[in-house]
């Protein structure tokens, strides 16, 4: 080998080994953006479960105290003191009747847009989505104060069914498209009707969208706060208004707030969790498939 | 028997959906048609109401709070969306690989949209604290000066913008995460092979093929963010005084702090409008692109 050619290909290796240092450089670089993406959206949390195990003098020292005894105490005061288990009790009720009542009504007509190309009406109800719902609760207010039905489940089931409804409609309309014609047809030359298809062969098909579209509107009512804010009382009161109302009157105290914030949203996370291919699709109406 | 399944099933595309029209015709339109009627009167919850024309309206128009309102409703939703969709658009890259760990990096990322938002805007809240919060001690960390935050009027809308952004951001990531993944991979290849840089690639290929994404984000966040209100009202109330008080905040104190329903009717027509147009605005746009 000569000389020059020799040292054209130690220049070659020392490139390429360049290119390989470059590479491995970038490749740590994006993974340490991905991250500090990760640790800033989980932060909150983090620091919500930390408020809540960290007893009242920790909470409010003026350095944030990272490393400490974990204390039950804060979880033990909210339930204990705080009718916490009634709270959750009352939102486990609206969201479970007002998803109820939004897939019996919101079941036939999404298979009907989705059967008799009704876009119209589909256009309708996301509409109704796209209106602030504060639009809708003054008039509400008024109705239910002069029917003297302010503060009971009934009033809240209602309105929340606004939040769960077009929902329900929206991801089943996408679900119901994808279940075959010919299931259904050979359904009809069997003698059945049309409520018996939709029963019998539409609805048992499409049961995983069912439950996806059940699970989002039960989390939506969870997280409601305005329309509960003004329509419940007392003897209806939900989690998150119970909780807002926990900050409003007398001393902050921290960790209870910590335990309380943790307590409404471990039931969302898991349902979730059961369902994270679908929260996109839900959030955006059906806009962006999973 | 047998007839009346028959006329069920003639009339299935009438008789399927007519519940939930039923139920939207009494929970949504009524309620806006009312809203038309009570903007007409004067009239405070448990009072008597008076009949005055448009005078609501023209009390409206003349009305500095409303006028803040606006102003901030705008502020607040015109920083927020372009925000996220700069952090959304940049997660969305960084995501749109292999790595090891996706799923669960990408679950976390759905933790801030889906949380209940009165949870999240508490803990924020005691995260602003000036005297106590966490907020502050990251600024001392870094060698930077400590801040009011949401006590502050020049920085409340600024810190809500702060919140909604990381609340935000990862859905429009995974919107566009979706449309990225549907970009062919060969437009890469013949892109690599032609000697493009990974940045020209980005500009010339990943964004003409999400530009539809982009604009239904775009869209679904700025009606949304126009009509925010819960992390708004948990963590300032609208204030300090009225600094972060955007219409929706004002519309609801209106009715429910100062209980005149007739004036918030007004103000809640404002709003509805102004939201649907910028939907219909934003829709005319993504028809176009």
């Amino acid at each position: 080998m000569t000389p020059a050619a020799s040292a054209s290909a130690l220049a070659a290796a020392q490139a390429a080994r360049r290119a390989r240092r470059v590479k491995l450089i970038k490749t740590i670089g994006i993974f340490l953006l991905i991250a500090v993406v990760v640790v800033i959206m989980l932060f909150p949390f983090y620091w919500m479960v930390l408020t809540s195990l960290r007893s009242q003098v920790d909470n409010v020292s003026r350095v944030p105290v990272w490393w400490f005894t974990p204390t039950w105490e804060n979880y033990q005061n909210v339930i204990a003191r705080n009718n916490f288990l009634t709270f959750t009790w009352n939102s486990f009720v609206v969201a479970a009747l007002s998803t109820g009542i939004g897939l019996v009504l919101g079941l036939p007509a999404a298979y009907s847009i989705a059967r008799f190309k009704q876009d119209g009406l589909a256009l309708a109800i996301l509409i109704a989505r796209l209106t602030p719902y504060i639009t809708y609760l003054v008039p509400w207010y008024l109705a239910f104060r002069a029917l003297g039905l302010i503060d009971t489940y009934l009033a809240l089931t209602l309105t929340h069914l606004i939040v769960g409804m077009p929902l329900i409609v929206w991801i089943m309309i996408s679900f119901f498209e994808g279940v075959p014609q010919d299931l259904e047809e050979a359904a009809f030359v069997d003698g059945a009707t049309r409520i018996g298809a939709f029963m019998r062969v539409i609805l048992p098909l499409s049961t995983p969208g069912i439950v996806a579209a059940s699970i989002l509107a039960f989390i939506f009512s969870w997280n409601q706060f305005l329309f509960s804010l003004v329509l419940s009382g007392p003897n209806t009161r939900p989690v998150p208004v119970a909780v807002f109302n926990f900050i409003s009157y007398g001393q902050i105290d921290f960790g209870g707030l910590g335990a309380a914030a943790v307590l409404i949203t471990l039931p969302v996370v898991i349902l979730t969790l059961i369902i994270q291919r679908w929260i996109v699709t839900g959030l955006t109406m059906g806009a962006v498939k999973g | 028997m047998k007839t009346a399944s028959s006329w069920i099933d003639r009339n299935a595309r009438y008789l399927f959906p007519l519940p939930a029209i039923l139920a939207i015709v009494v929970l949504i339109v009524a309620p806006v048609v009312t809203n038309f009627v009570l903007s007409l009167y004067d009239y405070f919850v448990g009072g008597r109401a008076f009949f005055v024309g448009l005078e609501n309206y023209q009390r409206a128009a003349t009305d500095p709070r409303v006028w803040n309102g606006i102003k901030n409703t705008f502020y607040f939703t015109f920083t927020a969306v372009p925000l996220q969709l700069l952090v959304g658009i940049g997660i969305a890259v960084l995501f749109n690989r292999d790595f090891p760990g996706k799923g669960l990096a990408r679950t976390i990322i759905l933790l801030p949209m889906v949380a209940t938002p009165v949870a999240i805007a508490l803990i924020w809240a005691l995260m602003f604290n000036p005297s106590l919060g966490v907020m502050n001690y990251f600024l001392e960390t870094l060698g930077l000066e400590r801040s009011l935050w949401v006590a502050q009027s020049n920085l409340a809308i600024p810190s809500l913008v702060l919140v909604d952004t990381w609340q935000w951001s990862p859905m429009i990531a995974l919107i566009l995460l979706a449309a990225m993944q549907g970009v062919p991979s060969e437009h890469y290849e013949a892109a690599r092979i032609d000697g493009a840089s990974g940045w020209q690639s980005f500009w010339h290929i990943t964004i003409p093929g999400i530009r539809s994404a982009i604009v239904v984000a775009l869209i679904l966040r700025a009606v949304d963010a126009l009509k925010t209100f819960d992390i708004i009202y948990v963590i300032t109330e609208g204030g300090p005084g009225t600094a972060s008080e955007t219409l929706n905040v004002l519309a609801f104190k209106t009715g429910f702090q100062f209980f005149h329903a007739g004036y918030a009717a007004t103000l809640l027509i404002f709003l509805m409008f102004l939201v649907l147009g910028v939907a219909v605005l934003l829709n005319a746009v993504r028809k176009r692109t």
